[in-house]
Parts: structure tokens; C-alpha cells; sequence
């Protein structure tokens, strides 16, 4: 299990907002094949049974987010990079406690967050999720005035002496779409991709978040906005000191983007550190092979690009491999990657790699290279993506 | 990455499919959404072309056209499509019946559909769609012959074979992708059209699929219409790209060409919106606005509303896609074409679309594409 706790994690310059300490999230899974609970139990009685034994008294579960731990603080952006399923929505989700962690704690200013339903509505207001999909994530029978009012009113954030139009009208011109008169009353589907998803911002900074998480917000929209809602998201943090935690797929937005990065694979971290580091000089295999693969016009000359560092998909979350969740695909496992989990490593400051290869004191039997695999080899011979740059 | 090694066919750099003024309406009446207008394109014998542009701007629409693929309400209005085999033998694809087309799709020319995962059907296992595309263009095979050739074709694209027996449901993402690309060159097609083919898959299982295309274009000599919205993946495995904006080529030049010495202010602002993965970090500005809506196009040049170097021409004509002016002798030959009124030689170019062409003096990387505004720390 990855180790990458408290003390070593991203540089946090601002004041610590929200912190979560070992988070957990496995979901039961359902239906035949899986583990014990499905046994002769049908109907809804079974169902109930199953779900209630997800866990770890024996059904089968998904190994969605393995003790992840992570700060948010303030104006700081913090990038989320993986595949399709590698957690990090999950992980948006458990920060947004949309979802209840299977363990692990979430910290507000330091201090534990209760499960009470109030506590849930005072959580809100400084947590908030911004969805992948604009075109969703609107309600379609609504116009722009509406999706802006409701958090005011719910929350009862409209201060006195002000109009709701002019709290509205103050909304949309924080996510720059202006003349705000003109959106007030527009619906979603009158709406382009990039001044919906800036909707869906103004909707949730109508509550005066500290926190914005934003799972994928850009990758539904066309390439010619999305810098435009990137820079949104990069003022704000300026402008307001939001905690922005900025997921996505995209390790070259990231690197735009963010100050730090945490790359997550089959539910881990991996690798987290400042973003230019992590993507001039990836110290973990999965980090290098998320670099070789992504599309760099200004580096594939004639001498071509670099070799993909790996292949094949990420593993199945219900039974994930032993040891290091991706020594199978892993150039460089070794015996003991297949053992043990790697603890995070702390390779410079504020830069730390989940992967045996940092280990200095292996012996011959668990440094062995993995038959059918290449040859390992040490950390500072593997390959690093940014070297050629300098 | 250029490919000349491994295209030993003689028709190297001979045309193969010929568009031109190519015309796509959808619906009649006032109502009437141009989706392509005056389309150009030149395929050539081995080549890959990427289309690039963004959600409307009429990409997969020209791709179904050409195809004849394009259903009711979308009409084709004029131009032409040529297909050149073999010197001396065109088939006017605009004209061609239902039977000749069947003859000629799949067999000549094939599609690679937008969403592979719908794209196979779900109750049939994956031997089956192969083996019965086999029987329909080829009758004559016998059973066991189809039976291996869809084993073969699977092993093309690295999937084994022991697989052919599995329903579609049973594979990721990227295995349904490799299967509709041996499903696209079961018959030995020598046009590829591939309509977004790596879109919904994660960023290393895109990278061994453009790989695996890469390797069998380099073996079979087809050539390839790559339709993309991600122009930074154009560049790295195109031999030429057509750039498209509103239903408009605006853009087409080899793909180096394009990358180190856009001419078209459009191209310029695509190039700048992609982040580096490398070099200093700094603030990229992108394209103001927002791709207009298609039924209510702006008059003159269709970008001029997002363009930062609009002119009192540009709003009233619209401009024609023509050789840029001082283009030199590569360029010519590059095919290079720009439609914009600052390349027709009558005003001053600004410097960043005026980048000689790469071969001259080398330019910058990524970085020199970039409006370079010191990213503020805090």
C-alpha cells in the first residue's frame, strides 16, 4: 500500500483547506462469479444481504481508491492525471462526499468533517464539484437565471440590501460571460459547450467555496475554448485563492495548469510532486509511460518520438496484481515488485514515486528481473522523458 | 514521419481521390445548414491526410459524403469526387449507382467508424462480423478459408485469435478499436477512412493503435483520411493535413509545414491551444469566442468575428483558398494552400503567420508558437 502520507505530500504554500487522510473507497460488486456472496440468494433480500457484505467479511469489491492521501490548500491547483479507471473520479466523488469513504478521514482547516446532515449542507458550501459534461450536468428545463439562483437560495448566501439579479449578474461576470444580461435568461441548450461549463463554475462559486474540484471539465468541449476555461480556472485560483483540485486525463493540461501533480494508476498514487518536475523528469515507470504515449508535436522529428515505455491496459480493480499494481506491464519489475507494494519514496523535495526501483538496500533475489519482462534497471538508467529538452 | 520507404507502389504521390468544390447541405429552404462549402481535398496513393477541425465544423460530414454514407436530411449539392485506382481508370464517385459503390466500398475504399463501440454489433461474435464481410465481397471463399483469414486479420492487429469466438461486450475499448481496423482492411482497401478512431480511448492504448495503423499503412501501402478534433495527433502521424473551420477548408499544407509555418490565423490559434509538454510553462491565450453556429454564419470570412487580425475585407468577402503569397518552391510543391486575406499579397503579414516554411531556417519549437506572456506566480 502507498505510503505517500501527510508530511510528504504536494508543497502546501497556502493554508492547508481540506485534507484527506488515507482514503478508501471499495464498491461491492453484484451479480454471479464474484466471491462468495452471490450464492443461491436472488431478489432483492439477496441484493440487500450482498451489499451489506461488500467489503471485507468476503464479496467481491472493486479496488476503486487505495489509501489516498492528499492536501488542498489555498490558491494552490492540484492536478489528478490517470486513465479510465484509475480512481480519480471516484476520489472527486469521496471529496465531495457524494460518496462515503470505505476508510480513511476528510480534514476541513484541520478538524475531522462529522457525518451529520448539517454538516453535510456547511460542507457544501466550501466543497464543490464541477462534472465533466456540461451538456448533463444542466438541467435542460431551466434557464441560466435559475441554475444560479437555487444555491443562493438554498443556502440563504444572498446578502441583504443586494437583488438576486445582481448576485446573479455578479456570478456570471466572475466566470466571464458578459454582458451577464445576455445569459441570464438563456437556457442550456441555447448555450455553447465552454459558456455552459462556465455556467456550471458560476453555479458552483454561487456558495463562496474555498475548494472547487473539477473532474474533467475541459474534455468535452472543443480544443478552441478549452484554454479559455482552463484560464478561467487558473484566474480563479489568482483571483479568489480557490483550493482547485483539477482532474483529468491530459498530463500536458495538467502541466499547464496545475502546481502540483499526482499521476493515480488502478486506484493509487503513484507519483506526486510540483508538475514540472514530475513531467520533466517522471521518476515512476507509469508516469514515464503516460509521457511517451501523449501526443508532443514539437518533439516527434525525424529521429521519431520515444519509444511507448510499456504496453497493455490497466489491470481489473476487483482482483488487482499483487505488489505493485502495474509490475505486469512494468519494463523494469523486478521479483520483489510482485510481492510487495512500494512504499513512496521521497526522490527530491516535494517529490515522491511509489516504485521499488528508489529502494537502495533490495538484495539479488528481490531485484530479480521478472522472467518474460526486460531487464531492470536502475532508476537513474531508466529512461526520463524530459532529458532531452535540456 | 514520412513513409517513403515502405511504399514500394509505383503510384507513390499519384492522386487517388480527388475532391473538389465539394458542396453538403443539410435540409431545403430557409432553413438550409451549408455543412461543407467548396470542399478541396487530394488524397494520394499511400498517403495519410488528416481533416482536422472541431465539433460542426463539417469534418465527418465531407467524410460521409465522399463515402456516399451521407443520409437524408444532408444532400450533396455539387463538386466532384474522383477515384483513381489505376492511372487511366476513374470512378466519379458522385455519379456511381448503388452497384457500382457496392463493389467499390469496402472492397476500394472503407470506414473506420466514430464510435467503435457501437459501431459492432453486440449479438454477433467478432468472427462472425469478420467472416461476413469476407463471404459478401468474396463468395467464393470456402468456409475454413474465411475462417483463417479473419484469424489472420486479427493477428494484424495483435489481438489472438482464440479470441474470435468473443462477443464485443467481452473486449476493452481498444480491442473493438483494433477489430473495426481489421474489419476496415479485411478486403485490402486502398483508401482507409477513419472518422475519429482513437477519440474515447485512454492516451497509451491511442498511442499502440496509431502505432500498429502506422506499421500496416508502412506494409499494405493503403492510404488514410484521418479525421480528428486533436490536431497535436495530426501532426505527429500525417503526411498532410486539411484544416477545416464552419464547413470551410481554411488550411491544408504538408503536416510540418503546418505545425512550423501556419498561414491561416485559425491554424495559428489551434497550435497555441494545445500546452506544451515541454519548456517553459507560460500562458497560452488560445481563440476567443466560440465556433459560430452554423445557421447563422457570420458574412465575409467565417472566422473574422474570433480573428485578432480581422481587416475591413474580411467581413464583407470571404476569401478564396489560394497559394499563399512568397510561398517558395517547397511550398508549391507541398501543396500548401491558405484562405485568408492576409496571404493574397496585398498587405503586410504579421511575422508569426509569415514562419518560413520548415527546410529554411530552422524555427523554434512549441514554444515559438506560443504568445509568450510571463505566467504570474503566486
Amino acid at each position: 500500500m502507498t505510503q505517500l502520507t501527510g508530511t510528504a505530500q504536494p508543497p502546501a504554500t497556502g493554508t492547508p483547506l481540506l485534507e484527506a487522510r488515507a482514503l478508501t473507497k471499495h464498491f461491492p460488486v453484484h451479480g454471479a462469479g464474484h466471491g462468495a456472496a452471490g450464492t443461491g440468494r436472488r431478489g432483492l433480500r439477496g441484493a440487500r444481504r450482498r451489499l451489506s457484505r461488500g467489503g471485507p467479511d468476503g464479496g467481491a469489491v472493486v479496488h476503486a481508491v487505495e489509501s489516498v492521501s492528499l492536501t488542498l490548500a489555498e490558491a494552490q491547483i492540484t492536478a489528478v492525471v490517470g486513465e479510465s479507471g484509475s480512481g480519480k473520479s471516484t476520489l472527486a466523488r469521496l471529496l465531495a462526499r457524494l460518496i462515503r469513504p470505505t476508510s480513511g478521514e476528510l480534514l476541513v482547516n484541520g478538524s475531522p468533517v462529522r457525518a451529520t446532515r448539517r454538516g453535510g449542507q456547511s460542507y457544501a458550501r466550501l466543497v464543490q464539484l464541477v462534472l465533466q459534461d456540461p451538456f448533463s450536468s444542466l438541467n435542460p428545463v431551466h434557464d441560466v437565471r435559475y441554475h444560479l439562483a437555487r444555491p443562493l437560495q438554498v443556502h440563504g448566501l444572498r446578502e441583504a440590501g443586494t437583488s438576486m439579479d445582481d448576485a446573479i449578474n455578479a456570478l456570471l461576470e466572475r466566470v466571464a460571460l458578459t454582458p451577464a444580461s445576455q445569459f441570464l435568461h438563456k437556457y442550456p441548450h441555447e448555450l455553447s459547450g465552454g459558456q455552459r461549463q462556465r455556467v456550471a463554475i458560476a453555479r458552483a462559486l454561487a456558495v463562496q467555496p474555498r475548494v472547487l474540484l473539477a473532474d474533467e471539465p475541459v474534455s468535452m468541449l472543443d480544443v478552441s475554448i478549452r484554454l479559455g476555461v482552463l484560464n478561467l480556472l487558473g484566474d480563479l485560483r489568482e483571483r479568489e485563492r480557490l483550493a482547485i483540485l483539477y482532474i483529468t486525463h491530459d498530463i500536458a493540461s495538467a502541466r499547464y495548469l496545475a502546481d502540483t501533480i499526482m499521476v493515480m494508476y488502478a486506484g493509487q498514487v503513484v507519483e506526486s510532486g510540483p508538475a514540472e518536475v514530475v513531467t520533466d523528469r517522471p521518476e515512476h515507470p507509469y508516469t514515464q509511460l503516460l509521457l511517451s504515449a501523449a501526443p508532443d508535436p514539437g518533439h516527434a522529428g525525424p529521429s521519431g518520438r520515444p519509444a511507448l515505455g510499456g504496453r497493455g491496459s490497466p489491470p481489473s480493480l476487483v482482483t488487482p496484481p499483487t505488489g505493485c499494481r502495474f509490475h505486469p506491464r512494468c519494463p523494469h519489475a523486478m521479483a520483489i515488485c510482485a510481492d510487495a507494494a512500494p512504499p513512496g519514496f521521497g526522490v527530491a523535495d516535494d517529490h515522491q514515486s511509489a516504485c521499488w526501483l528508489h529502494a537502495s538496500d533490495l538484495d539479488a533475489v528481490q531485484a530479480a528481473p521478472i522472467a518474460g519482462q526486460q531487464t531492470s534497471q536502475a532508476i537513474d538508467q531508466a529512461p526520463r522523458m524530459g532529458e532531452e529538452t535540456r | 514521419m514520412s513513409a517513403e520507404a515502405g511504399r514500394s507502389s509505383l503510384l507513390t504521390g499519384q492522386p487517388l481521390l480527388e475532391v473538389s468544390g465539394l458542396c453538403v447541405d443539410y435540409g431545403v429552404g430557409p432553413g438550409t445548414v451549408h455543412a461543407v462549402v467548396g470542399a478541396d481535398l487530394v488524397l494520394h496513393h499511400g498517403e495519410v491526410l488528416g481533416l482536422a477541425g472541431e465539433s460542426g465544423s463539417g469534418k465527418s460530414t465531407l467524410a460521409y459524403a465522399i463515402t456516399r454514407l451521407l443520409r437524408a436530411p444532408g444532400m450533396i449539392i455539387g463538386g466532384s469526387v474522383a477515384y483513381r485506382p489505376r492511372p487511366g481508370s476513374t470512378v466519379d464517385l458522385l455519379a456511381a449507382d448503388e452497384g457500382a459503390l457496392r463493389v467499390l466500398r469496402w472492397s476500394q475504399i472503407s470506414v473506420v467508424l466514430q464510435s467503435a463501440m457501437n459501431a459492432l454489433n453486440p449479438v454477433m461474435s467478432i468472427g462472425t462480423q469478420l467472416t461476413d464481410v469476407l463471404h459478401a465481397h468474396n463468395p467464393s471463399m470456402s468456409k475454413a478459408e474465411r475462417r483463417a483469414r479473419a484469424a489472420s486479420l486479427l493477428d494484424m492487429v495483435g489481438i489472438s485469435d482464440d479470441r474470435l469466438g468473443s462477443h464485443p461486450h467481452e473486449l476493452s475499448g481498444g480491442m473493438r478499436q483494433r477489430v473495426m481496423i481489421a474489419m476496415a482492411l479485411a478486403l485490402e482497401p486502398q483508401v482507409v477512412i477513419m472518422d475519429e478512431p482513437t477519440t474515447a480511448l485512454d492516451v497509451v492504448t491511442q498511442r499502440e493503435i496509431l502505432e500498429e495503423l502506422m506499421d500496416l499503412r508502412e506494409r499494405l501501402g493503403f492510404a488514410v483520411l484521418f479525421i480528428t478534433h486533436d490536431l497535436s495527433l495530426l501532426l505527429e502521424i500525417a503526411d498532410s493535413i486539411a484544416v477545416m473551420y464552419a464547413g470551410r477548408l481554411v488550411e491544408r499544407a504538408a503536416a510540418a509545414a503546418l505545425f512550423r509555418a501556419p498561414r491561416h490565423p485559425y491554424t495559428l490559434g489551434l497550435l497555441s491551444s494545445f500546452p506544451a509538454l515541454h519548456g517553459p510553462r507560460q500562458r497560452l491565450t488560445g481563440i476567443p469566442g466560440s465556433p459560430p453556429d452554423l445557421r447563422q454564419l457570420p458574412g465575409g470570412c467565417v472566422f473574422h468575428p474570433r480573428c485578432p487580425y480581422v481587416m475591413a475585407r474580411c467581413r464583407t468577402d470571404a476569401p478564396p483558398l489560394l497559394l499563399p503569397a512568397g510561398a517558395g518552391d517547397r511550398e508549391l510543391t507541398g501543396g500548401r494552400l491558405a484562405a485568408c486575406w492576409l496571404q493574397d499579397g496585398s498587405s503586410a503579414v504579421p511575422p508569426e503567420l509569415a514562419k518560413p516554411a520548415p527546410g529554411g531556417v530552422s524555427p523554434a519549437a512549441t514554444s515559438a508558437v506560443a504568445t509568450p506572456v510571463a505566467r504570474s506566480q503566486s
